[in-house]
This record gives structure tokens, C-alpha cells and sequence, in this order.
């Protein structure tokens, strides 16, 4: 079972406090990867929080390509980072690692965001495409202020590898996975958090509803409803599906994943709308076991487990920095300073969300929405 | 001089051309007479023979000949009354003297033709083999990596949606407050949708069936839905509906079939103000699985009082409805329109779906459904569905195989991304070998929203003779030895009503139990596993790579 750390603060931090809370749940990972994201970016990245970010990696060939293609298509290069690589054991480098602030096209600069959105992440699926045959191109990400790292490797070295605790690298969120592989063989573009559109997030636990998802994701006629490569995808699908595309509220993503009874629904406030959305969004509702830790675009983080809670996860912090793990200690790993007592463990009917620069926390019950 | 055909016997049938010949014990027969009197098609006899035997007494050999004529039971050679292997015979038989035996040999169906007239019967088709749905295995199993849930101990929610789902995107909802509301402002139309129990009850009229069968899987329904709290929901079949049920609370729990006779609308719709309470579905019936592209028949001998008033017709006359409506000849236009005209009777509050055989172009009928947005499911009967009147060569040749109907029709919903819209009924074979549960799964994982069941149900709950060895299926005959299948109340007499009812609830409340063994190991348990096909394998290539699943072995 993968385990999952996610911290949300009003001051940027380095992600190393993730690994290292990572580093504490080791008995759950097999450290076969590790993913990040990190959002609201400081650092050398703060004066570039209007400019989309590309992540990934790529072979010499394949930066060749890159440029050629962003070039092509009217993206100019503002600022790159490069990770300060230190070979160590156990990770085999990849040529080229990046994190790549561009301008947006010049006919594009006074479009909505929601066009902007739809541009970058078709860019991304192209560049995807052309460089997924032969591995020379991975883009993870390509968004304003938030930058993906992946690579397969123990978190703590990769961290170290990636030169993590020596770099300057920094953001007010931070998502991170440890992977545990279990279904598929190791490959970047199954490795957590997934990220779409501003919308990110990563799970625990196996998806037994994976393949009626994502076959209702398909059909939506959404181009970013591709790849699929793990079963956790789809979560984030979900998410942005739900939220950005049908634009409903965020604890709706609750009830479209986990749907309660008609009986259940019949108490609620909504009750004649959520049943039109139960019935019509069947197909997402998931069986578990899963835990689920995301974000959306303006920073809210959120917890929700799947209907029988049969993933642990523990929420826990102070005000101003909060951290959602799938294990407690975790939690005690990135904020030791707080009350114990007030750590929250949602069950099956809850949904803990932390508004942006951790503001506050709220648990929101399904049942007594 | 006697022709030599009367001699020798020539152009009489032996034995060995009849499906079924009877094995009868003289040393247990006691002579009772039931076996000759229960036969529906009379293919047992009492006779007498004369019987020669020697006797020598005294220590020398003097054999003396004695005549002495004895009775026996004899199976006639007469087609027209072969030994159908129902087996009523041997019910009744105190001393376990007589037993049909299936005669893998026989040359039945070269001869029963009499007088031009093509074999005509009862039940599903005569394949005993192994279908299809007997074939697919469970073997997503969920093992450590995910937990197995618990079927005892977990919610689960084996239910299923019945009409027409909207697409998410035009939900009319707007925002007030953060919540969502429906906004009635909008005009959509929201159409009806049912929530039952996704095995459910197929056409069966009344008038094919015996009033205590019709009442007893009726009260059974009723009970499951408000007892049990299984909503499970049942068919009319073509025919109408017994008159103090159109009219009472109990009819939100079936769904009134419209065929191409419209037997029994009359009525219907004369009961349409006093109705209390809306039917679950109308389903407009344009084919059956067991007989694609043929018409429905009621033989005059089962067109008693009853059934002529509820069909509003004449005693006694055959009732048969024609293959196809007369009225429709485009499923765009005429089609379209009876579907809205239906909807129209109950004010939209009812989702009206049609049924057809399961056909190669089952996918041009599907895609046009999709397209009308008051359609509200697809029904699919395949190949092995029962029937109580058809054509054998209808019965045995004609027809599609349920798995790769739907599975095709499925799929072709998901690449218009409205797999969710319109619910696919499949039906023909479900729990052909007793696997309801298993089958019934197995078609939703393929795609199916749900199942309908007929010879099942008949079998289950009344004991039906009727098998793929062709047992029985007199079923058109009016002389259904169960009494299932008659009208004669010296026969249906023998069926107790209570006990079907009885019989009902335990099957569904046994199914209910074993779909969630199926899909507790699975991992799901909340929805339905509708086109869950990584949960599906079979041990055959080429059927693998047919229904888009795995091969395992
Ligand atoms: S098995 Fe049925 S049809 Fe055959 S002799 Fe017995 S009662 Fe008659
Ligand atoms: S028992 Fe009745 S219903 Fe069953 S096959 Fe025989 S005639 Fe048909």
C-alpha cells in the first residue's frame, strides 16, 4: 500500500519535510518511487506564479524535440530548474530533468484562464504522445506554480538525489507518495500525485471500479481523460470532472464517489438534486479501498476515504500548517508541535478540507450536509 | 393376401425414434391405473397381453402350455401422443414402477410433422450443452492489496436503475448557497427512474400462465418489495392484468407489456383514472428471444372466461399476435411515437422501454434508442429465452446468443460515453443450469443493468418439468402437468399459489444472497459492477477476445 504525506502551510517549506515524514512510514512502502507536487511555489519560482510550469524529464533527443515543439507553438522560455543531481545508489539517472517556466503564446495571452487551462493541458498530451514510444519525453505537469517530480527509487535517497536538501526548492503545498508497487510494472506515468488542470491528488489502496471509470471518463469527450497507467488516476479525473467541468462544489466530489443510500439522501437539504447526481454519475462511485488526499486550483486540500473507510488516514496540525497522511505518524513527523487530541481521522461519512494557506480546518459530514 | 406391410409392421414406428421410452416394472406395477390417468398426452396406455408359459409338474417332464392374460402398461407408438419425459408418471407411481428414460437416439423432430403441421412447443431452446454464461468465471479476486469485503458484514447495494439516466453535463442544477438545486426554471425534462432489484421477473402473461402461477409469482413480488424490501419488479407479458390489480397499490411493482395484439389495453386503459398508483415500466414487446421475428400465440383451449375478459376477446378462440406491430414500419418515426405515446398515458411518470431479440442488428436498434431521449432502457432477450408457444425450428435455430449481444451493445454505449443513459435488460438462458446468480452477474459485468428471468422463475418456484432434453414443454398445450402453463382448473388445481409466492422469496432472497458472494470477493459492494469486465474470464480464446475479456486457464 502506498503511503501518502501532504502538508498544507501559510509559509513555504522545503519537500523534504514530506520525505521525511515519508521516511517514517517506510514499513508501508516498498520504495519503488516517489512522486511530488508542489504548489504555490517560492523559491526562485515566486516571481513566476502568472507563468505555466512545465515538469518532467527527458532524453538528449528528446529536449530537442521539446524545444522544437514549444517553439513551434509559441511558448517562450522564462526560467528553468534543473535539480542538482547526486548520483546515488540504487537510482538510475535519466538524462534530463527539468521544471520549466514558459510565457504563453503571444494569441493566447489575452484569452481566459479556463482557455489557457485547455492550452496547456493539450500541449501537454501532445508532447506526452510524442515522446511516450520511446521514453524520451515525460511531462508530468504544465500549470502556473505547481512543478511535479517523479522518479522511481527509495523517497529519502531520491530526495538526496534530486538534491532536495540542498536546493532552495519551496512551496505553501506539497504533495508526496511513496509509492508501493503492486499492479504494474514500474513506470513514471503511474506514479501519484496526478495532476490535471489544477486539480491534484493521490491515493492509497487499489481501485476494484477502476475499469467502468474510466470507461464513463472516455466517453465524457474530454481530451485529458487519458493515460490511465494506474487505477489511482482516475481520482483525480474525478475531481476535476466533477468540480472544474460540472462545477459543483468540492464536497460534492464525496458524494460522487461515495454515494449514499436513498434513504440516506432522502434527509439531506439537496436531497432532489443529489439524486439526479447519484444516479447520473453512477458509474464513478467507488468501491474502494481507497484514501484520497487532494488539492484544488485555489489551494483548498482535502481527505476523503471510500465508503467503508477501509484506508487509514490522519489529518493533524496547527493553524497555519496542517499535514494529511495516511499514517499518524507521519503527521507527528511534520507538525510535532500540536494537540494530539485534535488530530482528525475521518470516517466513512466525513471530508476534512483545510482552506488555503491552512487557514482552517472543517470536517463536512455527508449525512448532516 | 394381407399386404406385407401390415405383417411385418413396416410404417410403424419402433420405440427407439421416440425421445422418451418408458421403463416400465411389472414386478413392482401394482395396477393402480394413476400412471395411464395422469399422462398429459396420454402416451401410456393400460392393455392386456396374453402371456404363454410352460409348466411341467410331477418328476418326469410333462410340459403343459398355459394361456393367461395379464395387464400391463404400454407405451403407445404414436407420435402424436410421444412420451414427453415429464415424468408425471413416476410423481404419482406408489411403487416406483414405471420411469421415462431419455433416448439419446431417437429421430423425433423427422417425424413429427402430421399432416404438414411443423412442431410446435413450449420451453427454451433444446441445447443442453453449456452456454456461454455457464463459462465466464469470477477471477478479479481481491487479495490483500485490497480487501475482500465481507458479504455478511458489509452494506452492500445489489440494486439497479430502471429509465432513462440524464448525461451529468445536462442535469438542470443550478447553485443556491453552495448546494445544489434543481432548477425547475430550466423545462428539462427529468426523466423517470426506477430503482429495483436487478433480477427481475420477464413477460409471462396471464392466460400463458395458470391463475394460481400468475398469482403466486404476483404475491411473491409484493411480498419481496414490502416485506423483504427487495424491489423486485415483474413483467405482464402481453395479455393485460388482472383488474383489481391495475387498480391497486401493488402495481407500482410491475411493468405492463404492450405487444403487437394488444391484448388486454382495452382494459388498461379503461383503468388508467382509478389507477392509485403508476406501474413500474411499460415495456413494448417487438420480439422474444425465443422466437425472434414471430408472433405470439394463445391457443384457443386456454382462452377461458377470464382471460377473455381480461384480453377483452371470445372464449375460445386462438389469440395470436402478429411478429410485428402492423402499425410500425421505422423505428425513428412510428417507433418513437409509440414510446411517447406511452409515456404520454401517465404523464411521463413511467419509463417506457422496448424489448427485442437478441439480434446482429440488436446495435442499430440501440443507437436509436440512444438518440430518443425518451426511451428509457433496452431490453435484450437472447436465444435461450423460454417461451410457452412457438415454432421448434423458431425455438432451436433462430435467435442470438445473450453474452455477445449485450457486451456489443455495451460497448457500443461506452464509445458514445451513454453506457450510463440507456440501461441494457438482458435476458434468454439466465439460470439455464440453476446459476442465477452467477449468470446474472456475469451479464452485468458484460454490461447488462439487469436481468430478466422467466423459465428460471417457473422452475424454481412451480417445479417445471421442462429441461433442454426436451422434457416436457407441452407448455402450449394447455395441458401443463404442473399446472403452470394450462387453464384447465382440473390441472392448475394441482399448483398451489401460496407456495409459488413462497417458492418466489426464497429464490430472489437466495440470489440476492449469492450475488453478494460474487461481488463481496470482488470488491464491490456500493454500485453495481456494470461493465466491470477485469472481474470476467473464460477459459476460450476466441470468446475472450469477442466480449473484450480476459482468457484464463
Ligand atoms: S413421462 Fe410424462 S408423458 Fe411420459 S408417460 Fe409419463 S406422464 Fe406420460
Ligand atoms: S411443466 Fe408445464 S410449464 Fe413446465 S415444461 Fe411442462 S408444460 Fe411447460
Amino acid at each position: 500500500m502506498c503511503r501518502l504525506a501532504a502538508i498544507t502551510s501559510n509559509e513555504y517549506f522545503s519537500p523534504m519535510e514530506n520525505i521525511l515524514a515519508l521516511e517514517t512510514m517506510k514499513e508501508g512502502h516498498d520504495g519503488s518511487g516517489l512522486g511530488l507536487t508542489l504548489k504555490d511555489l517560492g523559491g526562485e519560482f515566486e516571481e513566476f506564479k502568472e507563468f505555466p510550469i512545465m515538469s518532467g524529464i527527458c532524453s538528449r533527443k528528446g529536449l530537442d524535440t521539446l524545444d522544437d515543439f514549444m517553439k513551434k507553438h509559441g511558448f517562450r522560455l522564462k526560467h528553468e530548474w534543473n535539480p542538482k543531481i547526486k548520483h546515488v545508489k540504487g537510482v538510475v539517472s535519466r538524462e534530463y530533468y527539468f521544471a520549466r517556466a514558459y510565457d504563453y503564446p503571444k494569441s493566447y495571452k489575452e484569452k481566459s484562464m479556463r482557455e489557457k487551462e485547455d492550452l496547456l493541458m493539450n500541449t501537454r498530451l501532445m508532447l506526452r504522445k510524442i515522446g511516450e514510444p520511446d521514453e524520451s519525453i515525460f511531462v508530468f505537469s504544465f500549470y502556473p506554480d505547481v512543478i511535479t517530480l517523479k522518479e522511481v527509487g527509495d523517497p529519502l535517497q531520491l530526495g538526496e538525489f534530486f538534491g532536495l536538501d540542498r536546493d532552495g526548492l519551496r512551496a505553501k503545498i506539497i504533495f508526496a507518495q511513496g509509492r508501493q508497487n503492486t499492479n504494474y510494472a514500474i513506470y513514471l506515468y503511474a506514479c501519484h500525485p496526478f495532476f490535471i488542470q489544477g486539480f491534484c491528488s493521490m491515493t492509497n489502496g487499489e481501485n476494484t471500479a477502476f475499469v467502468p471509470i474510466r470507461e464513463f471518463l472516455m466517453g465524457r469527450g474530454f481530451p485529458g481523460y487519458t493515460g490511465y497507467n494506474s487505477d489511482s488516476e482516475v481520482f483525480t479525473h474525478i475531481l476535476h470532472y466533477t468540480v472544474r467541468q460540472l462545477g459543483f462544489p468540492l464536497t460534492y466530489y464525496k458524494d460522487v464517489i461515495t454515494p449514499l443510500k436513498t434513504t440516506e439522501i432522502d434527509q439531506r437539504e439537496d436531497r432532489d438534486a443529489l439524486r439526479l447526481v447519484k444516479q447520473s454519475l453512477r458509474p464513478l462511485c467507488i468501491d474502494g479501498p481507497n484514501m484520497v488526499i487532494g488539492f484544488t486550483p485555489d489551494g483548498t486540500c482535502f481527505m476523503v476515504q471510500d465508503a467503508k473507510k477501509l484506508r487509514p488516514g490522519a489529518v493533524g496540525g496547527v493553524k497555519g500548517k496542517y499535514a494529511l497522511m495516511s499514517e499518524e505518524c507521519g503527521v507527528d513527523k511534520a507538525v510535532p508541535k500540536r494537540d494530539r487530541t485534535r488530530d482528525i481521522f475521518p470516517m466513512k461519512y466525513d471530508m476534512v478540507t483545510i482552506s488555503p494557506q491552512a487557514e482552517e480546518v472543517r470536517v463536512w459530514n455527508q449525512l448532516r450536509a | 393376401m394381407e399386404p406385407a406391410t401390415r405383417l411385418d409392421h413396416n410404417h410403424q414406428l419402433s420405440l427407439r425414434e421416440f425421445p422418451y421410452i418408458i421403463r416400465w416394472r411389472d414386478d413392482r406395477c401394482k395396477r393402480c391405473g394413476k400412471c395411464t390417468a395422469v399422462c398429459p398426452v396420454k402416451a401410456i396406455e393400460p392393455t392386456v397381453n396374453v402371456q404363454r408359459t410352460v409348466h411341467s409338474e410331477g418328476p418326469l417332464p410333462q410340459p403343459t402350455a398355459v394361456r393367461k392374460v395379464i395387464q400391463v402398461v404400454e407405451q403407445v407408438t404414436d407420435m402424436e401422443r410421444y412420451c414427453t419425459g415429464c415424468g408425471t408418471c413416476t410423481l404419482v407411481c406408489p411403487n416406483e414402477a414405471i420411469e421415462p428414460e431419455y433416448n439419446p437416439q431417437n429421430k423425433f423432430y423427422h417425424y413429427k410433422n402430421k399432416s404438414g403441421e411443423p412442431y410446435k412447443r413450449g420451453g427454451r431452446r433444446n441445447d443442453p450443452s453449456i452456454s456461454t454464461l455457464d463459462k465466464l468465471k469470477f477471477t478479479r479476486i481481491s487479495m490483500l492489496t485490497d480487501p475482500a469485503l465481507d458479504a455478511g458484514r458489509h452494506e452492500f447495494r445489489v440494486r439497479t436503475l430502471l429509465g432513462r439516466i440524464l448525461p451529468p453535463e445536462e442535469l438542470p442544477l443550478k447553485m443556491v448557497n453552495g448546494k445544489l438545486v434543481v432548477d425547475k426554471e430550466s423545462g428539462r425534462f427529468i426523466p423517470p427512474v426506477r430503482e429495483i432489484f436487478p433480477i427481475m421477473v420477464g413477460s409471462m402473461s396471464v392466460g400463458a400462465l395458470s391463475p394460481p402461477m400468475w398469482e403466486g409469482l404476483a404475491m411473491g413480488v409484493a411480498y419481496l418489495n414490502e416485506v423483504e424490501g427487495l424491489p423486485v419488479v415483474m413483467c405482464s407479458g402481453e395479455g393485460g392484468m388482472p383488474p383489481r390489480l391495475l387498480r391497486s397499490k401493488y402495481l407500482k411493482y410491475f411493468i405492463i407489456q404492450i405487444a403487437s395484439g394488444y391484448f388486454g389495453w382495452d382494459e388498461i386503459i379503461h383503468a388508467l383514472p382509478h389507477m392509485v398508483e403508476d406501474p413500474a415500466a411499460i415495456e413494448i414487446k417487438y420480439g422474444q428471444g425465443a422466437k425472434p421475428g414471430d408472433g405470439g400465440l394463445l391457443m384457443a383451449q386456454k382462452v377461458l372466461r377470464l382471460i377473455a375478459n381480461i384480453r377483452g376477446v371470445p372464449q375460445f378462440v386462438d389469440l395470436s399476435s402478429p411478429p410485428t406491430h402492423q402499425t410500425k414500419y421505422s423505428i425513428e418515426e412510428a417507433v418513437a411515437k409509440m414510446i411517447q405515446s406511452m409515456s404520454m398515458a401517465w404523464g411521463f411518470r413511467v419509463p417506457v422501454y422496448p424489448k427485442i431479440s437478441g439480434t446482429k442488428t440488436a446495435r442499430a436498434v440501440l443507437n436509436n434508442l440512444a438518440r430518443n431521449p425518451f426511451a428509457a432502457a433496452l431490453s435484450i432477450d437472447g436465444e435461450d429465452g423460454g417461451t410457452g408457444a412457438a415454432y421448434n425450428v423458431s425455438l432451436d435455430k433462430m435467435g442470438h446468443p445473450i453474452a455477445s449481444n449485450i457486451r456489443d451493445c455495451y460497448l457500443d454505449l461506452v464509445k458514445q460515453g451513454k453506457q450510463n443513459e440507456l440501461p441494457l435488460i438482458a435476458a434468454g438462458g439466465v439460470g439455464k443450469k440453476g446459476n442465477l446468480a452467477a449468470n446474472a452477474a456475469a451479464l452485468i459485468m458484460l454490461g447488462a443493468s439487469a436481468v430478466s428471468i422467466g423459465k428460471y422463475i417457473m422452475q424454481a418456484a412451480a417445479d417445471c418439468f421442462g429441461d433442454e432434453y426436451n422434457r416436457c414443454n407441452l407448455c402450449n398445450t394447455g395441458k401443463c402437468p404442473r399446472g403452470i402453463t394450462t387453464q384447465d382448473p382440473k390441472l392448475y388445481r394441482r399448483l398451489d399459489a401460496d407456495r409459488v409466492a413462497e417458492r418466489v422469496v426464497e429464490t430472489f432472497k437466495a440470489a440476492d444472497v449469492e450475488m453478494r458472494k460474487i461481488f463481496a470477493p470482488m470488491g464491490r459492494s456500493t454500485e453495481l459492477p456494470i461493465g466491470m469486465s477485469d472481474g470476467l474470464s473464460i477459459e476460450d480464446k476466441a470468446m475472450a477476445e469477442r466480449l473484450e475479456i480476459n482468457y484464463a486457464c
